[in-house]
């Protein structure tokens, strides 16, 4: 199965993704800011990376430029989880090289769903 | 699937609280017409946390309060509005309606909606058109009727892999939707040797058949709107003429209100689930790993004491006490570790006070400088929840009373005419410390001495220190402002103050200066599971006392107690007579026949009382982990708790001041 690499700087929502994501039966690895998700996706290869924007430390389109720079994360699916409704975050994602975004409020069921697209 | 995200609600409880406070000291530092955009920054990071999280535990009232705030603060972040004393004001204000709003949904509780709802007005019109214009909704093209179908042309750009996108998963979801005819084209694809296999080549020309809206189109495209040529051409009924789909849809313009209806908070949780607070606490993982560290320390010691007793010969007595003695320090250390992860800094006390002191200065018209120190002190979160309202009621009242009413008075007295009020923290012996110190004009002993004779508190010709009349104040119906302000004192002030901090084991101590200002000195145990007591035996029975109420024990000999009619014995100690409670007739013990002469006398205080105890035998000194009565067993006058002592028997453990109100009232029941 799958591993996921989920990155939020607030507790309740990584608890909520990666509960949701192990529901589904992935393997997920958590990161509290960019930072950390940037080690961690360095010693663990991961299949999707789904981040939070605006956190401490690294947000997550620096996470994004950062990650497209490793040979082994040219090409896998990053999505951005993100509330900012404005159409210039996710522009700013897509620039950065993010594959798409799901957006805050999740619904369970529509994120996996649309993981199980990216993810196939 | 149903999947339960109400688990989690708890910890979002938790970060919203730190979140709101991460705000409020952010809101407090910024410096009116000057935006420090990391500063706000911080601010906007936690409101759009406490969005997020609120939205997707259908806190629609929260979501909706916070978006506003983050609309207002991005304008600040960008310099599109100055900051000013009126946008601070009122970010705070919603600060104080989502901790409302959060807590009323954690305890289940109605809301005061009409002031938050007052607070969102106040935002929306300070936002003004902006916000409704932000709040439009779009409809949805319902006008399907005239369309057959969709016509698309998706050609992806070379790099559309680059961003992790497949075009193949674009079209799987377009057979999702809706019956597909699909042609490719290769006329793009390069001879093997020249194909980088990195880029795509390969374009498509799609027929989508069936009702869709063109929404639910260009949300398969929606991530690759910029990674490829896409063009999308209605496939229209020749019957209803319709022009193709470069004609907006019709708008139509709803705006919201920020809060339209606060009751729409939900509720639905269960009261049980609602009462869960406080229970969970957040421990720094150093504090984990330190008892993780002890426990396998503990493992060890333990295997080596269990492979010395498979075959022990008595030449190994002194590996064995070398063995309890590494136990003995293992569980100590355990112990120490246990405890301080109960432990939290004192500044989770101490946070809200800056906020506390910005918003009365204005409301007394004082300018008045907090200062702090010791924020790191850590204290038992037990006490830290308890403490909060006491020291909210000494800082107000040190506001109110202590510091002169107008920088005139301060200017004459030769003082700078900012006000100060100190906050200090520390630990002395084993005991926290705060003070909270003023530098105002002081307590006036004699008008405090008029005023509690006025209020029958004391007679008339009771001579009393200066001392004695400040602790004046703190007796139940006593207030020295001439009128009852709002901010402190309707009476029922100190002597609540003093009650509080005394049920959590510590007590309330006055000095003051006239004309310098006062200082209240709280003491208070560092933790309320355990206690150092002094094991005492009367009869036949160990008893515990508590080591802070003891101030002296004496050896009798042969002197004797003087009778006082009606109020039972009396002993004299350095010329002072004090009142000799006989622990053998309150525990109905046997008492030996000598000793009067040949017993202990241990000299006790509470809340100021000073009696003698009498006891047969003083034994060890420890502490003592202190178990509930009313849990086990049930309320009993004159104990405060039971512990199980190190050979295993239990013994009671002595509420001094249950004791001098029993013996008070001898023949009167307990008044509990």
């Amino acid at each position: 199965m799958a591993t996921i690499l989920a990155v939020d700087d607030s507790a309740s929502m990584r608890q909520m993704v990666s509960h949701t994501l192990k529901s589904a039966g992935y393997d997920v690895i958590d990161a509290a800011d960019g930072l950390q998700g940037l080690n961690k996706a360095k010693t663990s290869q991961v299949n999707l990376v789904i981040t939070d924007v605006n956190m401490p430390q690294m947000d997550g389109i620096t996470l994004v430029k950062e990650l497209r720079a490793l040979p082994q994360y040219r090409f896998t699916p990053i999505l951005l989880l993100t509330t900012e409704a404005g159409a210039d975050k996710k522009a700013e994602g897509k620039a950065a090289g993010a594959t798409g975004w799901l957006v805050k409020p999740f619904n369970p069921e529509q994120m996996l769903a649309t993981i199980k697209k990216v993810i196939r | 699937m149903a999947l339960d995200m109400s688990q989690f609600l708890q910890t979002f409880y938790e970060e919203s609280a730190e979140g709101l406070e991460t705000m409020e000291t952010g809101l407090l530092n910024l410096d009116v017409g000057r935006a420090d955009s990391e500063e706000i920054n911080t601010i906007f990071r936690a409101a759009h946390s406490i969005k997020g999280g609120s939205a997707t535990f259908g806190l629609q009232a929260v979501a909706d309060f916070t978006h506003h705030m983050e609309t207002l603060l991005d304008e600040l972040r960008d310099g599109r509005r100055a900051v000013s004393q009126e946008v601070v004001t009122l970010l705070l204000e919603s600060v104080d309606a989502l901790r409302e709003l959060l807590s009323a949904s954690q305890s289940n509780q109605p809301v005061d909606a009409e002031r938050i709802n007052a607070t969102g007005q106040k935002m929306q019109a300070l936002l003004g058109v902006e916000a409704a214009a932000s709040e439009i909704t779009q409809s949805v093209n319902s006008m399907t009727g005239g369309i057959h179908g969709w016509s698309i042309q998706f050609n992806p750009h070379r790099d559309i892999f680059m961003s992790g996108n497949d075009p193949m998963r674009i079209i799987a979801e377009l057979n999702d939707l809706a019956e597909m005819e699909i042609s490719l084209n290769a006329d793009e694809l390069p001879l093997l040797g020249d194909l980088n296999p990195e880029e795509s080549y390969l374009s498509w020309d799609i027929t989508l058949h069936g009702d869709l809206t063109r929404d639910a189109l260009m949300e398969v495209f929606a991530w690759v709107e910029g990674e490829c040529d896409l063009t999308i051409t209605e496939i229209v009924d020749t019957a209803t003429e319709r022009e193709t789909a470069a004609e907006a849809p019709a708008e139509m313009v709803r705006s919201e209100p920020v809060v339209e209806n606060v009751s729409r908070v939900e509720m639905k949780r269960e009261e049980k689930r609602g009462s869960g607070d406080g229970g969970s606490i957040r421990v720094a993982i150093e504090k984990v790993d330190a008892v993780i560290n002890l426990v396998g320390e503990l493992v060890i010691t333990q295997s080596m004491l269990s492979t010395l007793g498979e075959n022990f010969e008595s030449g190994q007595i002194q590996s064995l006490r070398d063995g309890l003695a590494q136990l003995e320090r293992n569980t100590r250390e355990l112990q120490e570790d246990v405890m301080r992860m109960r432990m939290l800094p004192i500044s989770f006390v101490f946070n809200r006070f800056p906020r506390l002191v910005h918003d009365l200065s204005a409301k007394l018209g004082k300018s008045v400088e907090l200062r702090m120190t010791g924020e790191s002190t850590e204290v038992d979160k037990t006490v830290t929840e308890k403490l909060s309202d006491p020291l909210v009621h000494l800082i107000r009242n040190s506001m109110d009373h202590g510091i002169e009413q107008s920088a005139n008075e301060r200017r004459k007295a030769g003082k700078s005419e900012t006000g100060v009020v100190e906050l200090n923290a520390y630990h002395k012996g084993g005991n926290i410390v705060i003070e909270v110190r003023d530098d105002g004009r002081g307590l006036n002993a004699e008008k405090i001495r008029q005023k509690a004779i006025e209020k029958g508190l004391i007679e008339a010709e009771r001579k009393l220190s200066d001392e004695e009349c400040y602790e004046l104040i703190m007796l139940p119906g006593f207030s020295t402002a001439e009128t009852l302000s709002d901010v402190s004192g309707r009476g029922v002030g100190m002597d609540v103050v003093r009650k509080n901090i005394q049920s959590l084991g510590g007590s309330v101590e006055v000095t003051s200066e006239p004309g310098l200002g006062s200082c209240f000195t709280v003491r208070l145990p560092l933790t309320l599971a355990i206690l150092d007591g002094q094991t005492v035996r009367v009869g036949r029975q160990n008893y515990i006392v508590p080591l802070v109420s003891i101030v002296e024990s004496i050896q009798l000999r042969g002197e004797l107690f003087n009778q006082v009619a009606g109020k039972g014995e009396t002993f004299n100690l350095r010329d002072q007579y004090i009142p000799v409670i006989r622990l053998h007739d309150i525990f109905n013990e046997p008492q030996a026949d000598d000793s009067e002469f040949g017993g202990l006398l241990m000299v006790v205080e509470s809340e100021g009382n000073k009696v003698a105890l009498m006891v047969d035998e003083l034994l060890a000194q420890q502490q003592v982990v202190i178990k509930s009565m009313e849990a086990n067993y049930e309320r009993v006058c004159g104990i405060s708790g039971a512990t199980i002592l190190g050979d295993g028997t239990v013994a009671l453990i002595l509420d001094i001041n249950g004791i001098i109100q029993m013996h008070r009232g001898r023949f009167n029941s307990c008044a509990a």
